[in-house]
Order: structure tokens, then sequence, then C-alpha cells
């Protein structure tokens, strides 16, 4: 049997290779400790899970275990941060945005102290460990707070320069990763901005939506729309907030109609965010793909997925749906129209 | 031993900060006159001694570092502030008021001289590790000071961050207990006790003294001596009566988070020795 760790996460795309993010963001930080020597790293006794140790072993002044207490490894982290240094602090997703949220958003977020949430196993994706670690509210909590930067990679190689970035920004930031190997959708040289969304694919009859994991799962589900004709559109939304208005706005005014792909319940996430945005500037049909509003379960994410409704065909299925809302629409616009 | 005119100083102070209390409290009609009373003479021997801050750049990055985790107390902290020359003593009637810098808990964006934003319970003493932490990192030789009281104390946080100072050794770092033994509902004693106090915080490796809060004497004392020890976080646990210097309000944890009315402010500032009429 295959050792969890190795196990491909349930985003397909076999052909790509797969790396974690948790690696990518052990290795960036190296290189950014060097870079920035007010560069902190605190962790809550999970430093192995969060790959922090090769950082550890370069900068060991600027590394700080509190043990498994995270609320105080946060709130040390805002008084960490008045004193001129960037801290880092690492820990699971469910952790860090639940148990310490209060200092998140009374402390760091209220007095903007420059502090970043560093975070993984976000999203049903974690598998195995089961509800109490798999975080699929965490971005609409930290979404709902003032101040906040909300960013969430979609691959490895996306990791780097949106950290960096995170790092050289004064601010309270949450960084959110998954758990297992993701395949690479990009190649490397491709350019992020904070703030920008990337349209991995051009497209005419819809849009998809999608933030980290489900990025690859979209993709996917581009293909398959392919060849039955349809021509979607695929929008990685890797800063949830300040979201891209603009990509959101042309998304819905160009195509008409948006499906939203995210590990997170449905609620409050990235299909809150942009289903809030289109209500207000650009009414279309949207259709929201990610946790049902329900508890996930152990197991391999291979079987979650499908199991909660988030695997490449139920991307499919939402947009044969959203574009049988989209052209409902233009045909009671005509027939209006014809009335008239 | 403290020399004595400078106890008379520092007594003088806390009786002017003790005023600001009661009209500040009572021009906001909302706020906690108790627990600010029971810290004044903590806050005075602070800000009119033993911190090294200077009110002209708060943001001074050599400054010692004062956070108030009881920030329901922060009018005591707000008068000593304005005393001190942070802002203009005019302030000081305007806490709460949509128009002023004085929130109704501390907000280290909007008041000069604030270092840390506070009001949640029992996170005061986490970020003051941080900054004590922070200290040891970049190589500076400021101390960090945290007020808490039996509510911070009850939190679990305090009790991490406690542990994490403990086995760092944060000997920068050192905690003033305001032990009023009163709490919103009531006597902390009745609700959720915390006796052994000193044996908890000497279980959890911080060098402990017990002295009488309102002794000015005792206060600076306790204050040198933690600056001495260099080895461990300190702790003065200071006993304290809630109100104290308003007869009325003394022990009352009614106080808590109430104001005076007109009538109550005249009466308790007669008690401290002003005349005064709105």
């Amino acid at each position: 049997m295959t050792p969890p760790e190795q196990r491909p996460s349930p985003a397909l795309r076999e052909d790509r290779p797969r790396r974690t993010l948790r690696e990518a963001f052990g290795q960036t930080l190296v290189e950014l400790g060097a870079e920035f020597p007010n560069l902190v790293v605190l962790d809550a006794d999970i430093s192995g899970s969060l790959k922090t140790g090769a950082f550890r072993r370069h900068f060991p002044e600027r590394h700080i275990n509190f043990g498994t207490a995270e609320q105080d490894m946060l709130m040390a982290a805002g008084g960490l941060s008045t004193t001129g240094l960037i801290p880092l602090a690492c820990t699971y997703a469910t952790f860090a945005t639940m148990r310490a949220c209060e200092q998140i958003r009374s402390f760091i977020c209220y007095s903007r102290l420059n502090v970043k949430v560093m975070c993984s196993h976000g999203g049903l994706e974690v598998g195995w460990d089961g509800p109490t670690h798999q975080a699929t509210e965490d971005v609409a909590i930290m979404r709902a707070m003032p101040n906040m930067t909300v960013v969430v990679p979609a691959d490895a190689i996306a990791v780097p320069p949106l950290l960096r970035q995170v790092v050289a920004l004064d601010g309270p930031t949450y960084f959110r990763m998954g758990r297992n190997p993701v395949p690479i959708i990009y190649d490397e040289g491709q350019r992020f901005d904070l703030g920008k969304a990337i349209t991995l694919r051009t497209g005419s009859d819809l849009t998809i939506i999608a933030m980290g994991v489900m990025v690859s799962l979209a993709l996917d589900a581009a293909d398959t729309l392919a060849g039955q004709g349809i021509d979607a559109r695929v929008l990685d939304v890797h800063t949830v907030k300040p979201l891209d208005g603009e990509a959101i706005e042309g998304a819905a005014q160009e195509t008409g109609a948006i499906v939203t792909a995210e590990d997170h319940n449905v609620i409050g996430g990235l299909g809150g965010a942009v289903a809030e945005y289109l209500a207000e500037h650009a009414p279309v049909p949207v259709l929201r793909v990610g946790v049902p509003d329900t508890f996930g379960r152990s197991g391999d994410p291979a079987d979650l997925f499908p199991m909660y409704g988030m695997a490449a065909p139920d991307i499919v299925a939402a947009a044969h749906r959203v574009l049988a809302r989209k052209k409902a629409a233009k045909t009671r616009l005509r027939k209006s129209q014809g009335l008239r | 031993m403290a020399d004595p005119a400078l106890i008379e100083k520092l007594e003088t102070i806390a009786n002017r900060l003790r005023r600001h209390v009661i009209k500040m409290t009572h021009a906001a009609g909302s706020g906690h006159p108790g627990g600010s009373l029971s810290a004044a003479d903590m806050v005075a021997a602070l800000y009119f001694h033993e911190l090294r801050v200077d009110p002209r750049r708060p943001d001074w990055p050599d400054r010692d570092r004062f956070i108030m985790s009881k920030g329901h107390a922060c009018p005591v902290w707000y008068a000593a502030l304005a005393e001190r020359g942070y802002f203009p003593v005019e302030d000081l009637v305007k806490l709460r008021h949509v128009s002023s810098h004085l929130q109704g808990h501390p907000d280290m964006r909007k008041t000069p001289g604030v270092d840390m934003t506070a009001g949640p319970l029992g996170n005061g003493l986490s970020a003051g590790v941080g900054m004590a932490l922070g200290a040891r990192i970049t190589g500076r030789d400021f101390r960090t000071y945290v007020m808490v009281g039996e509510g911070d104390q009850q939190e679990g946080c305090t009790w991490e961050a406690a542990m994490m100072a403990g086995f760092h050794k944060l000997g920068n770092l050192t905690l003033l207990i305001d032990y009023n033994r009163s709490q919103v509902d009531g006597k902390s004693d009745d609700i959720l006790c915390l006796d052994p106090l000193a044996d908890k915080w000497r279980s959890f490796n911080w060098a402990v003294r017990q002295i009488d809060g309102h002794d000015l004497g005792q206060i600076l004392d306790a204050l040198a001596w933690a600056r001495d020890v260099t080895d461990a976080p300190t702790a003065i646990l200071a006993h304290t009566v809630k109100g104290k210097g308003v007869s009325f309000m003394e022990d009352r944890h009614e106080w808590h988070g109430k104001a005076p009315n007109t009538g109550q402010a005249i009466a308790a500032l007669a008690e401290l020795g002003e005349e005064w009429q709105p």
C-alpha cells in the first residue's frame, strides 16, 4: 500500500509532475531568510509538517517553537512584529484560524500587525486525518476580517513568488496551502501578482473560477468540456482577498456564466466572494462547487472529492447546469423583447 | 529602600491619576473605574519612574514596553500617558467619544504611547513574550512590562505564555498582577479562585515577589528587584483593592464596569481631595 505521504491528491492531470506546496514553502523560506534579516519563523510543534526545518538549520536564532500553543504563538507573533521583525506563524489551518481566531482578529488584523499566518492542511484534501484537521471554513473566517490579505496558491511553482510578495507586504496575511502533492500547472517563470487573478485558459462560453488545489481540477474539467464543444475560461484566483473584481466582472460579462471551485465550504469562501461581487456588479448565473456545507470524513482524498461533489466531473456537471441557466435567461430575455 | 521624596511625588501623581479616572468615566457615562483605581499606584510608578520612555518619540525602538492586558483599566493608563505628555490632558474627558482617539479598550493605532491593543483578556502576556523575544533577537535592551488581572489569569492563553516565558528565561519580561480579587460577577475567590497564585507562577519557572500594590515604596523596590533578575521572568504579585481611594467603590465588584453619576463623581473626587463641579 502506498503510504499517504506519496499518494496523489484527487487532482487528476496524471501527465503532470506533482509537488507539495509545503515543500516549496520550506525551500523558499531559506531564500527569504537570507534576503530578509528580520524574518522570523514560528512553529507550534508541527515544524516537520510545515517543512520549516531547513530555515531553522540556517537561522536557528530566528526560529522559535512555541509548542502546541497556537494562541500564544499568534499573539506573540503580534508582539514580535512590533519590534521590527516579520513573523511567519506556521501551523495547520484549523488551529490558526479557529483556535487562534481571536488573536488574529482582535489584535493582528485590528491593529494591522505585520504577521503572516502560514498554514497547511486547508480543505478536505487533508484526507485521512479527518474533519478535525480539514479546514473548510478557514478562508471564510479570514476573509471576513478587515485588513487581512488571503492568498491560496494553486501549485508549488506559485508558492515562491507569492510568498516573497507576502513577506514584502506590510500587513496581516493568511497563506493557505494543502497537504498533498498536487500537479504542477504553471511553468517556471510564470508571473504572479498579489491581487491579480491569472487566466489559465481563455474561453467564451463560461468561466470556472478556482483557487488552490481546485485550479488543477478546473483545468481538467475545461479539457473535458472542450471535448464536448464547450469553451471554458479558467481563472486562478490565488488572492481571494482583495478579490480581483476586474477579472471576475470581465469573466461574467464576456462569458455570461460562472462556476466557482474551491476545496472549502461553499459558504463564505471563494464561491461566496465571487457571488457577492457579481450580485452587485454583474449578475450572471453562478454555481458553486465545493464542500456542500457539511463536515468531511477520513479517507483518501481521491475518494472524498467525488463523494462530496468536488471532482473534475462535478465541475463539468456544474458547467452544464450553469450553461442551461444562461440559455434559459437568454430565452427569457428574447421573449420579453419579442413581447414588447 | 526607595527615596521618600520620590515616594511622595508618586503618591501625588497616583492621586491625580485617580481623579482623572473618576472624571473620565463620569464624562463618558461608562467605563471601568474599579480596576483602574486598583492599578493607579503601579501605573504611576511605571510611567513616572521605572519605564525608559520618551513621550516625544512613542515609536522609539529602544523604549520599554507596557501592555495593559486588563485593557478595560485603560482610563488610568490614558491618564498616565496624558500626564506624561503623550497627548493633551484635555483629551481625557473625551474617553469613549466617537471623536476621540481614546477607545473603550486600548488601540495601539489610535493612541500614542499604547504599545499593544488590549481588551480580550488573557492575551497581553503572549504579546509581551513576543516583545521580549523580539528584544532578544534584535539585540535591544528594552524591557517589557505586562499588567494582568484575575480575568487574564482565568484565560488559558496566559498560561501558554507563562510556560513559554519561563522556559526561555525571559529576564527582560516583568508581569504585574493587580490582584484585587474582584471581577465582573463578584469575588474571584467565589467564581474561580486563583490561589495559590504565587505558587502557580513559581511552578512555571518565574521569580515571584509579593507586595502591597498600593505601597509605593514596596512597588519601587519590587520593580528594582525585577530589573536585577536576569535569568527568569519576574512576577510582581501585587495585593490590591478594587476601587482603591474611593470608599464607596472599594472592594465592590459592582464598580468593575460602571461609571459614577454626577453626585457620585463629586463625592469620589472630594475623597481624593478635589472640590469639583461638572
